[in-house]
């Protein structure tokens, strides 16, 4: 068992373990070429994601205070961010306190060898987990499936997944990806009792799910479950699990052992501040006035509930994360998914192009900070960029995140690093912004440059630039896709002539007509 | 008034008109334009796409342009709201990352003066009926930098519900991105097109004879792929909309944002 790295200046904060599910194979554009080639996922996703968004909308428009909400929200959070290191020793002696036994997991490895531990030694053959998104980053199902312990999600959409061997692609929606006729498909092959008349309709579904969990809990006394956790207060030791279906609270009160996996910056300073989150939380998150089940458990208590409450605390690149002041709010996340249903990058490209647990938005701020980045072969490298930067996400995150900053911010740190390694600054970008920067900056070359541009542009023909070939640089990204504008007399050149009559065009160079303009006189 | 023109670099070169329709509305108002032609470009790609040094030379270059001459105008004006965000959230953050503090002052005093356009005609000249004839259906686009940094608001619909003749139907969709984003659109060009191919559906379905926006940039998206895909809907700068009058009516040219002589 280590201790926190937190506030111990000898030892330095430490980015998430590789064998976290924090990042793909892929960077961002090649992972999403594929993704936007699957017209059904497509389909799923924008019918999924904007009724998921209109429900937001619709339950937020009822809050009149809900700027006052978000306000109190993000300073709760900020609070944490400042005080981590003494609100997590008070969560822990709060824990204690309460009967709970604490351990402290620097990264997914340790996490994983403390709940596998625990389990072998209860001899578990079977965990029944809550969703949790700690849990899935941290492939803690994988790491018990490696100690012979078989992991079984006790989340609908999570089980959907699992039965399917998929990964999740949404916070909130694991199997967003999917509709309701796959899902059909993905229980008849993995449920060998279903009946094979069931039909695509919800209810159903949800009917076969159900019983072939009802097994799965009525063999849970005596047994042991894993969650994670929305809120861990520190002045209470209180964990807080907030779902929809009743599952989770199964799995937090049937068995015998509860292991909760929580990362480091979950914390609520108080029990009064759940307040402010569990208003926030669901009308973000589902689009819920109030989520159907808030299971509130404070470490163990004699005849009811499990016998054994064990909290893992994970750093995992939280620390990291921390050590930022420009990235660190990415901490402050509260995991509702409201930035990823109003996102339009990932609407179409879905959360698998993300590579990671944390795919949308505040994945794109979230992961690559957590693992570090290694070069501009790094797949997470490329998260920064997967956004047109159109701050739809920072409208609608409850804590306020400020994410079209953040990747603003998270690209120039990897535009820097790059510029600080001998011989990385090269690339076409590089060259093209540097080229750019030094024209922009010099009024009179820049002047030059310009007034020469629809001259030189004649040599095209027609009126539009349609495609360019691929050798050229920069260009055919944006021409393979549409037309551009063929430059014509640029403005300056026209306001030239209208405050000093008949003026010379300038020679814009070798070859080139520099004669008057097709557009002269015009007005 | 005397108002300085920023035209951002973009209207400069690939969209001019949108520019010169600026000064023809401010003009008809009975204001002052002037041009500085030492102006080059706000910085925001530079910015935007995380090259911070060498954007600060860019954003030297637009406050040393301006910055002096701020006593002998009333406002600067650009025509996009993207710009004029950059303008006044981001000079600040390229200043601060190079660690000057007298560029972060200067270009603090230059931002308080800078306005996107509909920002100018309703906060600073207390305009909406701006006299303008257009006699055709539009759909306006909110591009998302007006929207969400900016702020505008309803300010460029009431402006556009003022011009005579002038129908305007709803986008569907309308607050999603076009999916420009600047180098976005080539960076991750598949994720933009498909951005844009959506966009430019929504327009051909509103049924609209022009998408409307107040940014050149999100127009030539939208309008470059109309145009690839040889739908009927044109672009046009809301400036465009409201230089157009009974005598010199807007009438759209081949190019993509031009004005046909």
């Amino acid at each position: 068992m280590s201790t926190v790295d937190l506030g111990i200046p000898t030892v330095r904060p430490q980015h998430a373990s590789p064998s976290s599910h924090l990042r793909g194979s892929r960077g961002f554009p090649a992972a999403a070429r594929d993704e936007l080639g699957n017209e059904t996922q497509r389909g799923n996703l924008h019918h999924a994601t904007s009724s998921i968004q209109a429900k937001r909308a619709g339950v937020v428009r009822e809050v009149r205070d809900w700027q006052k909400l978000r306000n109190a929200g993000s300073a709760v959070k900020w609070q944490v961010t400042d005080h981590l290191p003494e609100m997590l020793e008070q969560l822990e002696a709060s824990v204690t306190a309460a009967g709970g036994v604490v351990h402290w997991a620097r990264d997914a490895e340790e996490a994983g060898e403390i709940v596998t531990a625990l389990g072998i030694e209860r001899g578990a053959e079977e965990i029944l987990k809550v969703k949790s998104m700690a849990t899935q980053e941290i492939a803690l199902n994988e790491t018990l499936a490696h100690a012979g312990i078989r992991a079984i999600e006790s989340d609908l959409a999570e089980l959907i997944v699992q039965l399917a061997d998929d990964t999740p692609s949404h916070i909130l929606v694991p199997a967003i990806h999917r509709n309701r006729a796959e899902i059909r498909e993905i229980f008849l092959a993995a449920m060998p009792d279903l009946d094979a008349s069931i039909t695509d309709d919800p209810a159903e579904l949800a009917g076969a799910a159900r019983r072939f969990l009802r097994e799965k809990f009525l063999d849970m006394p005596g047994s042991m479950a894993v969650s994670g956790a929305n809120f861990a207060v520190a002045e209470t030791g209180t964990m807080v699990v907030v779902e929809s279906e009743g599952n989770g609270r199964m799995c937090l009160t049937l068995p015998k052992t509860l292991v909760s996996v929580v990362g480091i910056e979950k914390i609520v300073p108080t029990f009064e501040d759940l307040e402010v989150f569990l208003q926030l939380l669901p009308r973000s998150s589902t689009g819920e006035r109030m989520n159907p089940y808030t299971t509130l458990f404070t470490g163990v208590h004699e005849g009811d509930g499990p016998e054994e409450f064990h909290l893992v605390l994970l750093d995992n690149g939280r620390s990291a994360v921390l050590e930022d002041p420009d990235g660190r709010s990415a901490l402050h996340c509260i995991r509702c998914s409201a930035c990823l249903n109003v996102c339009p990058v990932y609407a179409r490209a879905g959360g698998h192009a993300y590579g990671s647990t944390y795919p949308g938005p505040i994945g794109a701020i979230l992961s690559p900070q957590m693992t570090g980045t290694s070069g501009t072969d790094d797949p997470n490298s490329t998260l920064p960029y997967a956004s047109s930067l159109c701050g739809a996400c920072y409208d609608v995150c409850p804590v306020k995140i400020n994410i079209p900053e953040i990747l603003v911010h998270l690209r120039a740190q990897d535009v820097d690093r790059r510029r600080g390694e001998r011989g990385e600054f090269h690339g076409q970008w590089d060259i093209a912004m540097k080229g750019a920067s030094t024209l922009m900056s010099s009024p009179k070359a820049y002047d030059l440059a310009v007034r020469s541009a629809g001259p030189l542009s004649k040599v095209l023909p027609g009126k539009n630039i349609g495609k360019v070939p691929g050798m050229l640089p920069l260009v055919p990204g944006w021409t393979d896709h549409r037309d551009l504008p063929k430059p014509q007399q640029s403005f300056r050149s026209w306001w030239e002539q209208r405050e000093q009559p008949a003026p010379p065009e300038p020679e814009p160079g070798a070859g080139a007509d520099g004669s008057a303009e097709d557009e002269e006189g015009r007005r | 008034m005397r108002i300085s023109l920023m035209t951002t670099c973009l209207v400069d070169v690939m969209a001019p008109d949108v520019a010169r329709s600026t000064v023809r509305l401010l003009e008809r108002l009975g204001h002052e334009v002037v041009f500085d032609k030492r102006q080059t470009c706000c910085g925001q790609m530079h910015t935007n796409t995380g090259y911070y040094t060498e954007a600060a030379p860019v954003v030297r270059s637009f406050v040393d342009t301006y910055e002096p001459t701020l006593d002998e105008v009333d406002a600067i004006v650009m025509p996009s709201g993207s710009c004029a965000g950059c303008v006044r959230d981001q000079h600040r953050l390229v200043a601060r990352h190079e660690g000057d503090t007298e560029l972060e002052e200067r270009a603090e005093a230059v931002a308080a003066k800078t306005y996107e356009l509909s920002e100018l005609l309703v906060d600073v000249l207390k305009v909406t009926d701006v006299g303008a004839y257009f006699p055709h259906t539009v759909t306006y686009h909110p591009t998302c930098h007006s929207m969400r940094v900016l702020k505008v608001g309803p300010r460029p619909l009431k402006l556009l519900r003022a011009v005579e003749g002038i129908t305007v139907v709803n986008l569907p969709e309308s607050d999603t991105c076009c999916g420009f984003g600047g180098t976005f659109s080539v960076k991750n060009d598949a994720t933009s097109d498909a951005m844009v191919t959506d966009k430019a559906s929504n327009v051909v379905a509103s049924g609209a004879d022009f998408v409307v926006a107040g940014d050149a940039s999100c127009l030539m998206n939208i309008g470059g792929k109309l145009h690839r895909t040889g739908a009927q809907p044109k672009p046009v700068h809301l400036a465009q909309i409201l230089a157009s009058t009974q005598e010199e009516p807007f009438i759209p040219a081949d190019t993509i944002l031009g004005r046909a002589s």
